[in-house]
């Protein structure tokens, strides 16, 4: 990658998100999306034609809709042409996308946004689609078992146990209490927790993500621009993703190599980071990105509850940069992370690292 | 050594629920009484049926529904002469994008009462509901359109919409 020095400034001005809930049983995605999108561009103070570049995140295997991201764009309204690109992918990617063609300079402002329901699908079987064709799908793993194998690896090299999984889970519901468009929400101890029924051992009920639908959007904005449109924008001082080997069988599933990675390439090493958003569907799965991205006890992770409070797959990850920008935009933080994930078992890994302050000094 | 391997079978079949969407209930809740519902833009005034709930060119919400009635113009056609399995029309038959009187966007529809080589641009064509104990919500409640004996549509009343 290029130098911090070398890069544009560029930098979250604006976020929203729907409620995120169980099922949208009324609205389709353009009219869950067309609210968010309003919302986005309101609170920036702009309108569609301020937009220099659209990107935007979804997998039409969710709805099995094809080309339903082209209609989506129906909520945006992008006459006359527009400079707009997909992709099949979290909308973290999609952002990454969007921070590449800021920098290269062309175009000042960009919209990106995700949107994905789970609901009207099978949620388990879709995300088997994801594996190898050959040796792995055929066999029809959930992303459930995948998942309790790489908690039962952890088990196995004594690095947690279920009581540490309880609690990230307990922390994590504990903080969605204050999160109005968190899905799932509570005050439970670990105990109580641990009374829950195993979906696949070791994963019991409570370490498992909701099955959300859902729709999320950012503004990023460069330079000067970013000023303009927020008071106090969330510069991206660091941006980078970063891939496991395909078969997990490769995989040492309790750490995660490729988010070390990344926050390497995103430059977090040595920063006081006040406040991780971590994208970790399933509990145990928090305790690896800690490790990976080296957090201490002194940063808050997932004050919005995280993807255990609410995982719209493809926006999980989107909403992750969009709640961390949030606690720099209101002041809550000056330094913060935020780390989005895809594939099984965290196959694929993206860390963006946010400031109140642009360039490298921000960290 | 066994025989290799050399082509593998892996069938996947995955079931979905549509959700239509506020709109489109709408429409279709229309349909079951033989009732085309469009919605009209806030801002640029155009009118779409069926609609989809936002207008495509503003990126606003469409939140004034319109009635529409059973008459409309063709704006364009094809005549199909190809047989092809689940065929349920006699060919050749017209499949036709019909754009209703004060609609801003065509749909496609099936022509009968005409032979197959009388059809054209403008041609000015009503609705065929189905029995009124057969409405549902379906595009099948429209059996088809037929020409309403009306002289064809001049070519700049359509022209925007091809």
């Amino acid at each position: 990658m290029t130098a911090p020095g070398a890069r544009r400034p560029v930098a979250v001005v604006s976020f929203a998100q729907s409620p995120q809930v169980r099922q949208e049983d009324r609205r389709n995605e353009v009219e869950v999306l067309m609210p968010v999108v309003q919302e986005v561009f309101a609170d920036a103070g702009i309108t569609k034609d301020d937009i220099g570049f659209v990107c935007s995140g979804s997998s039409d295997y969710l709805v099995g809709a094809p080309f339903s991201f082209v209609m989506a764009l129906d909520a945006v309204g992008v006459w006359p042409p527009m400079r707009e690109s997909h992709v099949e992918m979290d909308g973290a990617w999609a952002l990454y996308e969007a921070w590449t063609m800021l920098q290269a300079g062309d175009v000042d402002t960009a919209l990106v946004y995700s949107f994905g329901r789970s609901s009207p699908g099978q949620l388990a079987r879709v995300l088997t689609l994801q594996l190898d064709p050959y040796y792995m799908a055929p066999l029809w793993p959930d992303p459930v078992a995948l998942a309790a194998l790489q908690a039962r690896a952890m088990i196995d090299a004594g690095l947690a146990d279920e009581a540490d999984f309880a609690a990230v889970a307990a922390r994590s519901r504990r903080h969605a209490m204050a999160n109005a468009n968190a899905q799932v929400s509570g005050d439970h101890n670990v105990e109580e927790l641990l009374g829950d029924d195993y979906v696949v051992a070791p994963l019991r009920r409570h370490a498992l993500p909701p099955i959300t639908d859902g729709a999320a959007a950012i503004v990023l904005a460069a330079g000067d621009r970013a000023n303009e449109l927020c008071s106090r924008p969330a510069w991206i001082t660091g941006i980078d993703h970063r891939i496991e080997a395909h078969a997990l069988g490769a995989r040492d599933l309790t750490s995660s190599p490729s988010t070390r990675r990344a926050a390497q390439g995103a430059g977090i090493e040595g920063a006081r980071v006040q406040v991780a958003e971590l994208h970790a569907p399933f509990a145990h799965q928090e305790l690896i990105l800690r490790a990976a991205l080296d957090l201490g006890p002194d940063t808050s992770v997932n004050p919005s509850g995280g993807a255990l409070a609410a995982n719209a797959v493809m926006v999980a990850g989107l909403i992750r940069i969009g709640e961390a920008a949030a606690r720099v935009m209101d002041g809550t933080a000056e330094v913060a992370v935020a780390h989005a994930t895809s594939g099984p078992c965290l196959q694929q890994n993206l860390v963006c690292a946010l400031a109140s302050s642009p360039g490298p000094g921000g960290l | 050594m066994s025989e290799p391997v050399t082509m593998l079978s892996t069938p996947i079949r995955i079931e979905y629920e549509f959700t239509a969407g506020l709109a489109q209930s709408r429409f279709l809740k229309g349909m079951s009484e033989g009732r085309f519902l469009g919605q009209r833009c806030p801002r640029c005034a155009k009118v779409y049926v069926p609609p989809r709930g936002s207008c495509p060119t503003d990126g606003v919400p469409t939140t004034d529904e319109v009635e529409l009635g059973n008459i409309g113009t063709v704006t364009t056609y094809c005549v199909v002469n190809v047989p092809f399995q689940g065929q349920s029309i006699e060919i050749p038959y017209i499949c036709a994008q019909i754009l209703l009187d004060g609609a801003n966007i065509a749909f496609m529809g099936l022509i009968q009462e005409l032979p197959a080589d009388q059809v054209r641009m403008g041609l000015r064509v009503e609705a065929v509901w189905v029995e009124r104990s057969e409405l549902g919500p379906t595009m099948a409640s429209v059996k088809y359109f037929r020409p309403n004996g009306e002289p064809d549509a001049d070519y700049s009343t359509f022209s925007e919409y091809l």
